[in-house]
């Protein structure tokens, strides 16, 4: 009996030592969520999530695709960085993707994508992405979620300020962050004050297919410019960027550019500029840039070297460009809803400062200016202030508003993300991110028509928050429920590469356009093989031409005979299946290239130069069918001697 | 353990007197169970494969419930039907012969308008369900059909050019 006593009360203290474990953890966890957090992001199998999120992947170079509110991985779009998995970069189609004046770049640091817009609301058609590191923007394409266009920017460098629309997408624009000597010339460094020049890039959309155009790049003071948003409504026709450095250092800026109480938020009415330049105005300067555009019709991309661009200065357009006061190097720059307010968000100040559309117009028809910056009239900062959010966080960056009248701003240093009222500029919420949240996103923040429902939080810090993965983690997106009064936070997801900055949409705006598939028709590329009868092998010299086609579940042809070590084999293979997710791939023995994955109706070419006698097998890499297997061939290659002739073979069927 | 150590040398010794056997090259290395023995040995019962079997009651699963085939071939359609088929089917198939798929000669006397098109439009349900395509799916050694997502109209046509292959 005692023995019974003895084991039940250590029993119980087992039990005891174990439920307060639990209790303190569930309390820590409770504190962050609720219990039904879980449902709202549950999407049931085979359901659908009820947004898109595009969220770069910053040093990735690529665009990922995540549903929310569930946080699923769809799709890593290839955008500036070769991309092995889909052959982008690899295959002789993509390759010229990446061409710059510089050469071919298998890399960058993807940015900020922004939706295209009509009528200040989101039409899902195209999203823009910049290149950080090697200046571009890049189009990707909504109905095939394909990068399909990149222009480099000239004259720029670390291309930050960019690449957000106006409200009918008339305008991507593209603003330097580092100032640069324009042209590039050798020169002292310490000579850079007064000597170097920040180019903003105003790049035209077409707006039948979305491509663009450099129309004008406007020659700004040697500043670094930081972020941009576009005006809207009432404001539309102007563009806002914020500028940090305006001490013009060039070197330990950590110290020397955080001198000045205040840097700008520079406003520039593109409007009076677009019209300058249409009548002639503006000056062609010799600038080297590529423009490459990809082509659904013939599945290949083309660069073109392009010579010159069109420059304006400031002094050119008389009261175009005005710097609006803003304190202490402001990052974001974010216009709400209705076009009135300008936040910018002072990443060293205590306080957010909001600018006022209306003020800044009536002080500028007042000529109240408190001085000029190489010719550009600095406005009085009292006299365009709005209103000021105090002491809300530490280390503002970003705000994006709900269209409810609210507005939400990341905090870097405090860790959070705070939610205020716009007008009032009263502090409504407050919720931790774990940890060191960037950029946030609400699907349209950048638009007339926010769909205030979520918002996304990227953090750059990870930390405790996942398994340890040694000493790389990865970083993370959480979702908050924004419905509501106060924030909820509902769900922590890993990201690809760095997850910099998002947007979002409702999925509904962009499903019915997307494509199952490449009608087999309409191929126009110069190496389809459209049906059986199309397949050959021709030899040009060295150089050997293989049209081959796949379906399930076969190479046509399979066998190839005379092939020569020395030759340059480039194997075009067209995908025959016209059925909705019937890729093929193919990968050849010792080729020094990645697989090619092919979608139904298109046709990709990789190069393989085989350098040893021998037999070689190449086969298929997607799991396509039941006889995915027997999916396979094989090229016979002879010495670079042999007269054996070119033959090629599938059964016994040529 | 000891049965396998037997076995493994067994394989060994097998191994190294099939490479002592390499020079002569007409004798076949391998034999094991192929298909025309089997069928020799059973030639007494006459077992008929799916694709010589004829069935002209059977529809199909799909959208096409019935063809009005008209007494006379649309040359026409015919012209169209071959384009696509050329085109879209000759990956896996050939008029006169059999290669991945079955032969299409004669296709008009073994099954019905419906099935031919039901089988073209909707193979994915076809191999799955209908007993004459599950059967024709295993006699080609589990390949299925391919949708090449033809509409009804181009599908017909294709149907009116197999009606000239005799």
């Amino acid at each position: 009996m005692k023995q019974i006593f003895k084991l039940s009360v250590g029993f119980l203290m087992i039990a005891m030592a174990f439920t307060s474990c639990n209790n303190s953890k569930s309390s820590k966890s409770n504190s962050a969520l609720n219990s039904n957090a879980a449902e709202k992001v549950y999407v049931a199998p085979g359901e659908y999530d009820e947004f898109y999120a595009f969220i770069s992947g910053g040093f990735s170079g690529q665009l990922s695709v995540y549903g929310l509110p569930s946080g699923r991985l769809f799709k890593v779009i290839p955008v500036f960085s070769q991309d092995p998995e889909k052959a982008y970069g690899y295959n002789e189609e993509t390759k010229p993707m990446l061409n710059t004046s510089h050469g071919f770049i298998p890399w960058d640091d993807s940015h900020h994508p922004d939706i295209s817009q009509t009528g200040g609301k989101l039409d899902g058609r195209y999203v823009y992405i910049n290149a950080n590191n090697t200046p571009r923007i890049a189009k990707i394409d909504l109905t095939t979620f394909e990068t399909t266009e990149i222009i480099e920017i000239p004259n720029s460098a670390g291309n930050h300020s960019s690449s957000f629309v106006t409200e009918n997408t008339e305008y991507v624009v593209a603003g330097t962050r580092f100032s640069v000597p324009i042209p590039q010339r050798d020169m002292p460094i310490k000579d850079y004050k007064g000597n170097f020049k920040g180019s903003l890039s105003f790049l035209k959309v077409n707006p039948e297919n979305g491509e663009m155009s450099i129309k004008f790049q406007l020659l700004m003071p040697g500043f670094d410019y930081d972020l941009s948003h576009p005006g809207r409504g009432k404001s539309h026709g102007w563009f806002f960027f914020t500028t940090y450095n305006t001490e013009e250092a060039n070197s330990l800026l950590e110290v020397n550019a955080s001198q000045n109480d205040k840097d700008f938020i520079a406003a520039i009415n593109w409007k009076k500029i677009e019209e300058y330049v249409n009548n002639g105005g503006g000056t062609k300067i010799p600038s080297e840039y590529a423009h490459n555009l990809y082509s659904d019709e013939n599945h290949t991309a083309t660069s073109t070297m392009m010579h010159e661009v069109l420059q304006v200065k400031p002094s050119d357009v008389p009261g175009a460009i005005f710097l609006l006061p803003t304190p202490k190097s402001p990052h974001g720059c974010d216009v709400d809803p209705t076009g009135e307010y300008i936040v910018g968000n002072g990443k060293l100040s205590a306080n957010l400062t909001v600018h006022s559309f209306t003020k800044m117009l009536n002080a500028i028809e007042n000529k109240k200016f408190a001085g000029e910056a190489y010719g550009i009239p600095i406005l009085k900062f009292e006299d365009v202030l709005a209103g000021v959010v105090e002491q809300p966080g530490l280390g503002p960056l970003h705000t994006e508003f709900d269209g409810k009248g609210n507005a939400y701003t990341s905090f870097f240093i405090s860790s959070e993300v705070v939610k205020w009222k716009l007008g009032t500029w009263e502090v409504l919420d407050r919720k931790p991110t774990f940890y060191s949240i960037g950029h946030l996103m609400i699907p349209g923040g950048n638009s007339a028509n926010p769909f205030g429902k979520y918002l996304l939080a990227m953090n750059k810090i990870t930390k405790d928050r996942y398994l340890p993965t040694g000493p790389e983690v990865t970083q993370s997106a959480q979702l908050f429920d924004i419905s509501g009064d106060k924030m909820e936070l509902l769900l922590d997801f890993p990201t690809i590469g760095e997850p910099h900055y998002a947007a979002g949409i409702p999925a509904n705006l962009i499903t019915a356009n997307s494509k199952k598939l490449y009608k087999l028709e309409d191929n126009k590329h110069p190496y389809a093989a459209k049906s059986d009868a199309d397949t050959k092998v021709t030899r040009n010299g060295n150089e050997v031409h293989i049209q081959m086609t796949m379906i399930r579940s076969h190479f046509s042809p399979d066998n190839i005979e005379g092939v020569k070590v020395g030759d340059k084999v480039y194997f075009h293979v067209t995908n025959l299946e016209q059925d909705y997710d019937v890729p093929h791939g193919i990968a050849m023995i010792g080729a020094n290239t990645s697989e090619l994955l092919i979608m139904p109706g298109q046709t990709e070419t990789f190069v393989w130069e085989p350098k040893q006698v021998g037999v070689w097998p190449f086969y298929c890499t997607d799991f396509c069918s039941a006889l995915h297997q027997e999916m396979q061939g094989y090229v016979r290659v002879s010495p670079s001697s042999s007269d054996i002739k070119l033959s090629w073979s599938l059964g016994d069927d040529f | 353990m000891k049965t396998m150590l037997k076995l493994f040398s067994l394989l060994c010794i097998s191994l190294l007197i099939s490479c002592g056997g390499k020079e002569d090259k007409k004798k076949e290395s391998f034999s094991y169970e192929k298909k025309a023995t089997t069928t020799q040995k059973t030639a007494p019962e006459i077992k008929v494969t799916a694709s010589k079997k004829i069935n002209l009651t059977d529809k199909g699963i799909g959208p096409i419930t019935s063809v009005d085939l008209g007494s006379e071939i649309n040359q026409a359609m015919v012209t169209q039907g071959q384009g696509i088929y050329n085109k879209m089917c000759t990956a896996c198939h050939r008029p006169n012969k059999k290669f991945i798929g079955p032969a299409q000669a004669g296709i008009m006397e073994r099954r019905t308008p419906e099935w031919i098109m039901n089988m073209i439009l909707n193979p994915e349900v076809m191999i799955q369900k209908d007993p004459l395509a599950k059967e024709l799916l295993a006699e080609f050694n589990g390949a299925p059909m391919a949708n090449q997502n033809l509409t009804q109209e181009e599908a017909r046509a294709v149907l009116e050019y197999f009606r000239t292959l005799k």
